[in-house]
């Protein structure tokens, strides 16, 4: 028994920080029609930060927590105005292009810059605390994480349902050049959803490295492809699909994980998935159809 | 009268072909002024760089002897300049009402009056508040692009074949909605293929063909003219 609950728990705690990655792929591409390769080095990134920021002398935690966040949301809106709004009228293939280099140069400034060895997280207190439920002991973060996941979730839909910019960004991402014709400023919008996207996360970063408890330069790639996957699997485009994709693949993981003979394969799994539901449902669970009403 | 919006010497190119090559025109305030023309003439191509969203090569547009030339999109509809788009493009995954709220999106002043006007102008937009934009008929959803321009509080509503693809009594609405907009005081520039109920309605008009304006009169004249006849109303010499 208390196997499956420790199996579930770790399933639901991953795939809350596949979501919240997922969502930054998922809106991005929304508006943009643009897969941000870079978003998974983005959450490497957070790591580093918020190493580096901790280690300075006299900084609270709290205060590199908030710090974190802040580069990090910083970091992707430079990414958009440097990498992806010169190339606004180009093929979309140009910024896809765009968006690969971004990636690797964000891989190889932290292998410069960090030497490339792997580097310890710093424990952040009360979250890193072990607690037990249901007779089993783990991390304070495991319970968190999921908490923490719906209820920014809850929040950002509300957001994009309620608010003017909101209103805004879902006409944006069905037609650019009547958005602007409203007077809506499009740049605007767009940077809005990399900053949303960016802070979702910072904060997957800050729980996932809690968990894993060390950062490598390539540390982003495999949960940003994860989480991309997810994205697909809900249907791109689709916040609520993005969410349960990722909830599905972290548990179905966990629990190919908890069978030795196939533990190693994973994130085969993941991967298998994807090909499997581009063959059969390519616009995935809540994909948008392709067809438009004339 | 005096002109609200004058365009001297537009000239638009889209990958080394010009489009618009060097047109002027007059519109004169409170009137409705309207540009015909075959396919591919230019036509839409001059309302969206009066709307900012196509940028001109060389032109002059003054609003109120001002100039608006390569000013942002959101300056010109904050102006008072606003274009309904051809083929509506109303935000189909948005409701009728979230569209209204775009329309007036670049305001900060109560917008529950306009509201009211829009949908006294408009009654079935108010029955189907909640309903998605996507899921309307062709009418409804030129009604409501039409509603959602009028959102912006325009001095000047420009129209780009609000008649397209719609059923002929629909399309007797719609030119009713423009006569009644163009008496409440606001300016009318209406680009159509039905040239004959554009020419009914029009104070003033102009012929394009191929990027070049090659007639101007009132409605009536242009009606009477052999070559629009001949070219546009569909009646042989």
């Amino acid at each position: 028994m208390s196997n499956y609950v420790q199996l579930l728990l770790s399933g639901i705690a991953v795939g809350s920080l596949y979501a919240l990655i997922a969502i930054g792929y998922t809106m991005v591409y929304g508006i943009l029609r643009l897969i941000n390769f870079a978003h998974g080095d983005m959450f490497m990134m957070a790591g580093f930060f918020l190493i580096y920021i901790a280690a300075i002398p006299n900084m609270p935690i709290w205060g590199a927590l908030l710090l974190t966040i802040a580069l990090t949301v910083l970091l992707g809106f430079l990414i958009e105005r440097c990498a992806y709004k010169p190339l606004r009228s180009a093929p979309r293939m140009s910024v896809m292009i765009s968006a690969i280099g971004v990636s690797y140069l964000l891989q190889n400034f932290a292998t410069y810059f960090t030497g490339g060895l792997a580097q310890a997280y710093p424990a952040i207190p009360l979250i890193s605390n072990k607690i037990e439920i249901f007779g089993v002991s783990t991390k304070l973060i495991t319970v968190i994480t999921p908490i923490l996941t719906i209820i920014l979730v809850v929040a950002l839909v509300l957001f994009i349902k309620y608010t003017k910019i909101g209103m805004a960004m879902r006409a944006v991402s069905k037609d650019f050049e009547t958005s602007q014709l409203m007077g809506i400023k499009i740049n605007r919008v767009i940077s809005m959803t990399f900053i949303i996207g960016s802070f979702l996360a910072a904060i997957g970063s800050i729980m996932y490295f809690s968990y894993y408890e060390q950062v490598s330069p390539t540390i982003g790639a495999m949960p940003g492809l994860k989480a991309f996957v997810a994205a697909v699997f809900g249907g791109i485009g689709s916040i609520p699909g993005a969410v349960i994709g990722a909830y599905l693949i972290g548990i179905c993981e966990n629990i190919i994980k908890s069978f030795p003979a196939i533990a190693d394969l994973s994130n085969a799994f993941t991967f298998v998935l994807l090909i499997i539901i581009l063959i059969l449902k390519p616009n995935g669970l809540f994909g948008e159809k392709l067809s438009e009403k004339v | 009268m005096s002109n609200i919006l004058e365009i001297k010497d537009l000239v638009v190119s889209y990958g080394g072909i010009e489009a618009v090559k060097g047109i002027s025109m007059e519109i004169p305030e409170g009137e409705i002024v309207t540009l015909i023309g075959s396919n591919g003439a230019g036509k839409s191509t001059t309302l969206k760089s009066i709307a900012g969203v196509v940028k001109a090569k060389n032109a002059s547009i003054l609003l109120d002897g001002k100039e608006i030339a390569g000013k942002s999109p959101d300056y010109i509809v904050s102006a008072g300049i606003t274009l309904v788009p051809e083929g509506r493009r109303v935000f189909p995954n948005l409701t009728v009402l979230e569209n209204l709220k775009m329309g007036a999106y670049l305001r900060k002043d109560s917008i529950k009056d306009d509201l009211d006007y829009v949908y006294g102008l408009f009654p079935r937009l108010k029955e189907r508040e909640w309903q998605l934009a996507g899921t309307l008929s062709g009418g409804e959803q030129q009604m409501l692009a039409v509603a959602r321009a009028l959102m912006s509080k325009p001095r000047i509503i420009m129209m780009d074949e609000p008649s397209l693809g719609l059923a002929p009594l629909v399309v007797r609405d719609i030119f009713e909605i423009i006569k009644t907009i163009n008496q409440q005081g606001i300016t009318v520039l209406l680009i159509e293929q039905n040239a004959n109920m554009a020419l009914k309605i029009a104070h003033k008009a102009y012929v394009m063909e191929t990027g070049l304006i090659t007639l101007e009169g009132t409605g009536k004249e242009l009606l009477a003219n052999e070559s629009v006849k001949e070219a546009y109303l569909g009646k042989s010499k």
